[in-house]
């Protein structure tokens, strides 16, 4: 089901939801099956309400490493038919199919979902003088924004976001994440408070490779939306995930900042706290929360970003929301709850909460912590 | 001419059976108002001269007077109102321009009041201020673009000058000269006490008060009143006042009576010389110009002050903001049609300009589409009456906000609005030092200090009702405001939406 025949919800008004969050992450680059974080996710059920889930991996296709792989829904085949027109001229595709579902009586309604490997069409990649990113960016908000019934959900370089209407275990079976193997995996299970449920509004939500998992409310939302909106960016779905992962693309890829200044954007320390660093530290931090004040957020949150070689997890300021992390040997864990921890790994090495606003950063080794 | 006469509007209601006939009213009365009949030991009372300023109210020591709206009448008519009656009256008798004081009165629209501020229920959880930290500090400059790093790749502050703000709210211009030294020495300490900053209008700066600077906006007007190097040195800010809601498109005029001693010293003109602000500043007639004195004003302060453009909210105010954000300024104060005025031509207070919540949000809103907004702050003035007003305009998308009115408030005045009488019985809007004494700078300051305090706290309070603990987050949060009663074209340009949707 596509956002226009919902009946003018989802993507017109916002929609609060509370949630369930979940991630793995393999330093060594080991592959782990999809079918872990599908476990994991089972475990917390009920923090979700089976209107919606979803999860990325990370490393899932290797053979076409290099080639931008767009997930696409599509409402019907005409849908497709004038979508695709475009992506063949913006772009080169490689490979293009169906992307493989098993039938469950638990997710009906499901739309085209396909699945292309592209690279920008290198002489309009040339004409439009935008760098790859840029270009890519570019056309999967044009898609988005301009397309009637087609919405690219995952956008990324060896990495893929899968999301559905649904439980999340549900949808983890739906889309045979078993079959899939990546050193990074996020899960989310969504509680939105409307009733129907749209299948782009689920999460991860994802652009280029990032790709965010998020529980909570923001307050801040109009206030992020508003000022991420000069810079390019539209927010068609009105959810705080959405915005989010503007906000960390507009940091870390067109302002070049690392994922601790990024934190220290979005959820900056107190000024209290800030007076009582030394000097160089409190300018450091005094300059971050005013030159990007408006993208300070507030309100509940606990998010999972995952992108290419790494992954981050972050809680709101006052740590409004529960998230624990964990270590075993070279894998890193996260979630909303322990028990989901211990469904992946029983025998853990550490455990701990992150203290409100302190980032959890992992990369692959021998990988920097930016993100690009 | 019988014509000219007119019934006062308020009558003295004095209760004799509580007068002690102690003289006190006559005493404060400027206005000369009371008077003893000695023969007959009793008060008289001269109600036309009356301002209902309530000095003797609030004096009188056995509480015998009240000031009552007289129940004398015209012959009721919807359109020939009382006032436009009267109006005619005076005008006939005497030939010149009707002149008002303090900010536009008449019935129109406070869209502040049709506004309603979001609170938290279930879905996420409102924040305690009296148990988790709630940030009212705001920084007011130019953002950079992007940001640059050293060798070391440490971040390289490359931020223009800014004026930190421990909380959203600023004593706008208000000269010396139109307001007493009491006033504006009780304005500089209350800002230096709450971390705030007072504004100089354009009368200059008092020799006595440059210890104020680092808590002084210095404001620089088309008749660059007071303005020399030292001038401009000794603020934290330069404010280059290019109109004034209450008076859009004309210029000043302090009457030579009033420039007297240090005024006349300070503004840099002699003695009983009126001093005239011109409507336009002569040396800017397009917005090229504005540049040029807005680099003219950063060199001479070799670029480590920010920079204010004051204008009246007008019709065209989001294409003039676009042009101000442009020029190399770094703040834009917008003052609505409600700002208030040490005197004004009534027709000119009562009639031009437009609503500062209107041409907030759509400055706002016009900035944000040409991806400027980050090229300044915005300080919303003219007028704010409460702290859920500022939280209103912050949440419209105002960085801070400038208050004149309310501070006057704090100070003791009653809204007579006869400023340009010169003769304000609270001791503010004039200059007699037996008038000026009654207004105790340790005892006004104070009030002041209260006043943002309080207001301080109701910030917080409406904030951790909306679950954000810091004020960054409530700018331009336009979600977070509904509207009651307003139409689609008023809603779309607040750019909010109704109750219950
Ligand atoms: S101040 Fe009051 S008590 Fe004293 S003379 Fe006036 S009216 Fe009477
Ligand atoms: S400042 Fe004085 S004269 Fe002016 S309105 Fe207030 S009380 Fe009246």
């Amino acid at each position: 089901m596509l956002k226009e025949n919902l009946n003018g919800k989802e993507g017109q008004i916002r929609i609060p939801s509370g949630c369930a969050i979940a991630g793995l992450f393999s330093r060594s680059g080991k592959s782990v099956s999809g079918e872990t974080i599908v476990n994991a996710m089972t475990v917390m059920h009920d923090r979700s309400n089976g209107l919606g889930g979803g999860f990325a991996g990370y490393g899932i296709y290797p053979q076409y490493k290099d080639l931008y792989a767009l997930h696409v829904f599509y409402n019907n085949v005409s849908a497709k038919e004038e979508c695709e027109k475009y992506i063949d001229k913006a772009f080169e595709v490689i490979n293009l199919s169906r992307i493989p579902i098993r039938k469950t009586p638990r997710i009906t309604d499901e739309p085209l979902i396909w699945r292309y490997f592209v690279a920008p069409h290198h002489n309009k990649l040339m004409d439009s003088q935008l760098d790859e990113d840029e270009y890519v960016v570019r056309a999967v908000i044009r898609i988005n924004t301009s397309f009637d019934g087609s919405y690219v959900f995952s956008s990324g370089k060896n990495m893929g976001s899968f999301k559905a209407v649904g439980f999340p275990e549900d949808v983890g079976t739906f889309y045979r994440l078993d079959e899939y193997e990546g050193y990074c995996w996020t899960g989310h299970g969504r509680y939105p408070t409307n009733t129907p449920g749209w299948w782009g509004g689920a999460h991860p939500f994802s652009m280029l490779d990032y790709s965010i998992v998020h529980n909570g409310e923001i307050s801040s939302y109009d206030a992020n939306r508003r000022f991420i909106e000069m810079y390019g960016y539209k927010c068609t779905l009105l959810t705080d995930t959405e915005v989010i992962t503007y906000i960390v693309d507009f940091l870390t890829r067109k302002q070049a900042l690392t994922l601790t200044e990024v934190a220290d954007i979005i959820a900056a320390p107190f000024w209290s706290t800030i007076e009582s660093k030394p000097p160089k530290e409190r300018e450091r931090l005094t300059y971050l929360r005013n030159a990007f004040s408006s993208l300070l957020i507030t309100g509940p949150f606990s998010i999972l970003l995952g992108f290419s070689g790494g992954m981050m997890a972050l809680n709101d300021r006052l740590k409004l929301r529960s998230m624990v992390v964990a270590e075993k040997g070279d894998m890193v864990y996260a979630a909303s709850e322990e028990a989901a921890i211990r469904m992946m790994e029983p025998e853990l090495d550490r455990i701990w909460s992150p203290m409100g606003g302190e980032p959890v950063i992992v990369t692959l080794e021998g990988g920097a912590e930016q993100c690009r | 001419m019988p014509v000219d006469f007119m019934y006062p509007e308020y009558e003295i209601a004095r209760n004799d059976s509580r007068c002690i006939r102690c003289r006190v009213c006559e005493r404060q009365c400027a206005n000369e108002v009371h008077s003893y009949e000695e023969s007959g030991n009793f008060m008289l009372s001269d109600e036309s001269k009356c301002v209902n300023c309530h000095r003797c109210v609030s004096l009188c020591p056995t509480r015998a007077l009240k000031i009552v709206k007289s129940d004398h009448c015209f012959k009721e008519n919807a359109n020939w109102n009382q006032a436009a009656i009267k109006e005619i009256y005076k005008q006939s008798g005497s030939g010149g321009v009707l002149l008002s004081s303090m900010g536009n009165p008449e019935r129109y629209p406070v869209y502040w009041d049709k506004m309603l501020i979001n609170a938290s229920q279930v879905t996420n959880p409102s924040i305690d201020p009296l148990r988790e930290p709630m940030e009212t500090k705001v920084f007011l400059g130019k953002k950079p673009e992007r940001i640059e790093r050293g060798p070391d790749g440490s971040l390289r502050n490359n931020l223009t000058p800014q004026l930190e703000l421990a909380m959203p709210v600023m004593f706008s211009a208000m000269s010396y000269g139109s307001i007493s030294y009491n006033a504006h020495e009780s304005l500089a300490r209350a800002s230096r006490e709450l971390g705030i900053f007072y504004n100089t209008g354009e009368g200059g700066l008092h020799e006595d008060f440059y210890q104020y600077g680092e808590n002084t906006i210095v404001q620089v007007a088309s008749g660059r009143f007071g303005v020399h190097r030292e001038y401009l040195e000794a603020g934290a800010a330069i404010e280059i006042k290019m109109g004034q809601g209450a008076k859009p498109g004309i210029g000043g005029h302090l009457p030579g009576e009033k420039i007297v001693g240090d005024i006349s010293k300070t503004r840099m003109i002699p003695e009983g010389s009126d001093a005239i602000s011109p409507a336009p500043h002569h040396d800017i007639y397009s917005i090229e110009d504005l540049r040029q004195l807005v680099f003219s004003l950063k060199e001479a302060t070799q670029y480590k002050k920010p920079v204010i453009v004051k204008v009246a909210a007008v019709h065209n105010i989001a294409a003039i903001a676009s042009g101000i954000a442009r020029s190399g300024a770094d703040i834009i104060a917008i003052d609505g049609f409600r700002g208030g005025t040490g005197a004004a031509p009534t027709r000119i207070r009562d009639n031009v300009g437009i609503p500062i919540e209107l041409a907030l949000a759509s400055v706002d809103a016009r900035l944000r589409d040409e991806g400027i907004r980050n090229n300044v702050s915005l300080v919303a003035g003219g007028s704010i009456r409460n702290s859920a007003d500022v939280v209103k305009a912050i949440a419209l998308g105002a960085d801070a906000v400038y208050i004149a009115t309310g501070a006057l408030l704090a100070l003791g005045c009653h809204l007579c609005r006869s400023c340009q009488s010169g003769k304000c019985n609270w001791g503010i809007a004039t200059q007699r030092p037996e008038l000026v004494k009654r207004l105790n700078p340790d005892m006004g300051f104070r009030r002041l200090v209260n006043l943002l305090t309080a207001w301080n706290h109701e910030i917080k309070e409406l904030m951790g009702g909306m679950g954000i603990n810091s004020i960054e987050a409530l700018k331009g949060n336009r979600l977070m405001l509904r509207g009651t009663g307003l139409n689609e074209n008023e809603l779309g340009i607040l750019g909010i939406s109704h109750a219950g949707e």
